[in-house]
């Protein structure tokens, strides 16, 4: 009988001490849920976002936390979860942040494929969503994709950029070759777009895997084809064998790749045969060459100061889960944790000054950015700098 | 029609890419032929081999050091997982003993992933230079050292196998086990030889190709399923078959991403293994796939 009442006892020491705690005031914690791709073949852009989104967490709280719409000061909860770069994994980990960890807001996922593969889910559960990555399916329409925002450059965007710069010089006969999956499949239907507006000429079009040891088979075919630059459109590691392999078999035409080759591991694995190769991509690359009075200098240079001393080289994924995740504490400031006052929030969102560019949002556009936010860059001994 | 030159330069990088897959099909070949198992961890034995030769020349080992090292270690941990894993199980049927070495490539790969992390890595080239020029088709000098490699692997097996004492003790395990106990073989150490000698040709494929390829903790799965492929073309018991099996395949992928398109150039190889199957067990084939266990 003792017993049973010391069980009992026992039992409600941890309820009381919670219900009592409450009232003594932690205020609680905002929970932001994070899906990035930490392994798999996204890794090289999932980790620098993880690493981004934990230096922020970190840097919210030294200050106190986030100052809600209360008052008061709330510490930042990030729930970290790794999808593999896998769909099905990204599914799970969607429906876990919802269900059990219920968080206020989901930043992720890293990949087009994974972001596309949770949008469902997202807007059934009415959870705001800050992908981190390019497709602009993934926002599209936003009168259906109420619940869905994302910070990178949409590839219309930067595929426009390329289109143009090819065409400023004179490069009309395009060879192209993507990587077989979502970025890449979704980089040639937009390309395919550009080409047509800006009046260029696709002479090839060839795909690789992205486990694919060697390209020159399909390189060799582009030759064929006697383009006048050549568009090669995939992240590392196999955007760098193409790099390789490009330079192994002489090919003349100038090189052009995509914003997924925007970290140093490219230029490592590539290494002097990334030389001369340019590409479309934010401005945080090449944040010391902006001009002065260029809005996002500050904001540019501060963020690659802070994630260099902790983690190494810059690069632009981990910009994309910088602007996620301020993008969510800001509207958090201004909404607290209810979903809809924070969609709301997230959508009324201007002039947020970010490391992908500067963003306006609006019902119509859950990107919020033009054509500033993209910079044609150039490799040269293996540094990044404004092509000319 | 595509010209001379072009159908040189599918022909030479399918042979490159057909010698990394031979190498690998060859570690599938000794561990099936003397014990009867595919070993599914045969890809992560590469990965092994390419990313410990990565680390050690990082290092500053030379690669005439870092790669011989390599080899050994991982040589070494495939004799482990022999008398690990393996060996407890020599009485269970065999599909329990396949689970089990997909297993071990799992586990292997999650301990590369903690290792070395996610990134890929770069190794220099055995030997630096411009690449060749051969017929109009350009060969980088890697891949003549992926060629000349499994050539002197082949050689060297088949020197063993048919002159060394050790050699006959392996083709007489191979051919049946309880004879070969009885005539004295001790087959326990011809099995963990086996498995010690796969471990090694993994790690010097791995080695060998990381220049090409870089090295990853995941790289080891499509590479391994290819060599796979090329096991099983070439009979999965015979070295020359998985030699012969691994060039078929390379050059014939690279010809379908030349010549057709090349979206289809990873279905080429399971298809190829499909039709084969199909065409074995109509009994069509000139030569005899090995599928009967022995002892």
């Amino acid at each position: 009988m003792h017993a049973l009442i010391a069980a009992i006892v026992l039992a409600l020491v941890p309820v009381l001490a919670l219900a009592t705690g409450a009232g003594a005031q932690a205020p609680e914690p905002y929970r932001v849920g994070a899906i990035f791709s930490i392994t798999g073949p996204g890794s090289s852009l999932g980790v620098p976002e993880r690493d981004t989104a934990l230096m922020l967490e970190a840097e919210v709280n030294a200050k106190g936390g986030v100052k809600g719409p209360d008052g008061r000061l709330h510490p930042l909860k990030l729930v970290i979860y790794d999808d593999a770069s896998d769909e099905t994994k990204a599914v799970l980990a969607a429906k876990k942040l919802i269900d059990e960890d219920r968080v206020a807001a989901i930043v992720g996922t890293t990949l087009s494929g994974t972001s596309l593969a949770i949008v469902d889910t997202v807007q059934k559960a009415e959870v705001p969503m800050v992908s981190c990555a390019a497709a602009a399916k993934i926002v599209e329409p936003a009168a259906e994709r109420k619940w869905i925002f994302k910070t990178p450059q949409s590839d219309a965007l930067i595929v426009g950029a390329l289109a143009e710069h090819l065409k400023a010089k004179g490069l009309t006969r395009v060879g192209w070759l993507n990587v077989d999956y979502a970025f890449g499949q979704l980089g040639w239907i937009e390309f395919e777009k550009a080409a047509q507006k800006a009046g260029l000429t696709v002479v090839a079009n060839e795909k690789f895997g992205q486990k694919d040891v060697d390209m020159t088979a399909q390189l060799t075919r582009v030759r064929t084809a006697t383009p006048q630059a050549v568009v090669v459109w995939s992240i590392p590691p196999s955007a760098s064998i193409a790099t390789k392999n490009y330079a192994d078999l002489g090919l003349k035409p100038p090189l052009f790749q995509s914003h997924g080759i925007g970290n140093k591991r490219y230029i490592e694995l590539a290494g002097p045969a990334a030389n001369g190769v340019v590409f479309p991509a934010g401005k945080l690359l090449v944040a010391e060459q902006l001009a002065d009075n260029d809005p996002q200098r500050g904001v540019l240079l501060a963020y690659a100061r802070d994630f260099e001393a902790r983690y190494g080289p810059r690069n632009t994924f981990g910009g994309h889960a910088w602007d996620a995740v301020k993008l969510v504490v800001g509207a958090m400031e201004k909404a607290g944790t209810d979903r809809a006052k924070l969609r709301a929030a997230i959508e009324s969102t201007r002039n947020f000054v970010g490391i992908t560019g500067v963003f306006d949002f609006s019902a119509s556009d859950h990107n919020g950015l033009d054509r500033r936010a993209v910079v044609m860059t150039e490799i040269a001994d293996g540094q990044w700098r404004l092509a000319r | 029609m595509p010209g001379l030159a072009e159908l040189a330069q599918y022909v030479a990088s399918g042979l490159v890419v057909g010698g990394v897959y031979a190498l690998i099909g060859l570690g599938f070949v000794i561990v099936y032929g003397v014990t009867r198992i595919i070993n599914f961890a045969q890809g992560e034995f590469v990965m092994l081999g390419a990313l410990c030769t990565v680390s050690l020349a990082a290092r500053g080992l030379p690669l005439a050091v870092a790669v011989p090292v390599a080899v050994i270690g991982v040589g070494a941990l495939g004799a482990a997982l022999e008398r690990l894993a393996i060996r407890p199980l020599r009485r269970a049927p065999a599909l329990v003993v396949l689970i089990v070495t997909i297993g071990a490539s799992i586990a292997l790969r999650g301990g590369a992933l903690i290792v070395w992390g996610t990134d890929p890595f770069a190794l220099q080239p055995f030997s630096a230079g411009p690449p060749l020029s051969i017929l109009g088709a350009v060969v980088v000098r890697q891949g003549v050292w992926v060629l000349a490699v499994a050539a002197l692997v082949f050689a060297g097996l088949g020197f063993v196998f048919a002159r060394t004492y050790a050699g006959a003790a392996v083709r007489a395990c191979a051919i049946n086990q309880r004879a070969a106990r009885l005539m004295g073989i001790r087959v326990d150490r011809v099995f963990l030889g086996a498995w010690a000698l796969s471990g090694a040709l993994g790690a010097l494929a791995g080695a060998v190709v990381a220049p090409i390829t870089y090295a990853s903790y995941d790289m080891g799965l499509m590479l391994g399923l290819k060599g796979f492929v090329a096991a099983v073309l070439g009979g999965l018991a015979s070295p020359g078959g998985a030699i012969a099996g691994g060039f078929f395949l390379g050059v014939l992928e690279s010809l379908a991403a030349g010549l057709i398109s090349s979206g289809y150039k990873d279905a080429v190889a399971f298809v190829v293994l499909i039709a084969f199957c199909l065409v074995q067990v109509a009994g069509w084939l000139p030569w005899r796939v090995s599928t009967e266990s022995s002892g």
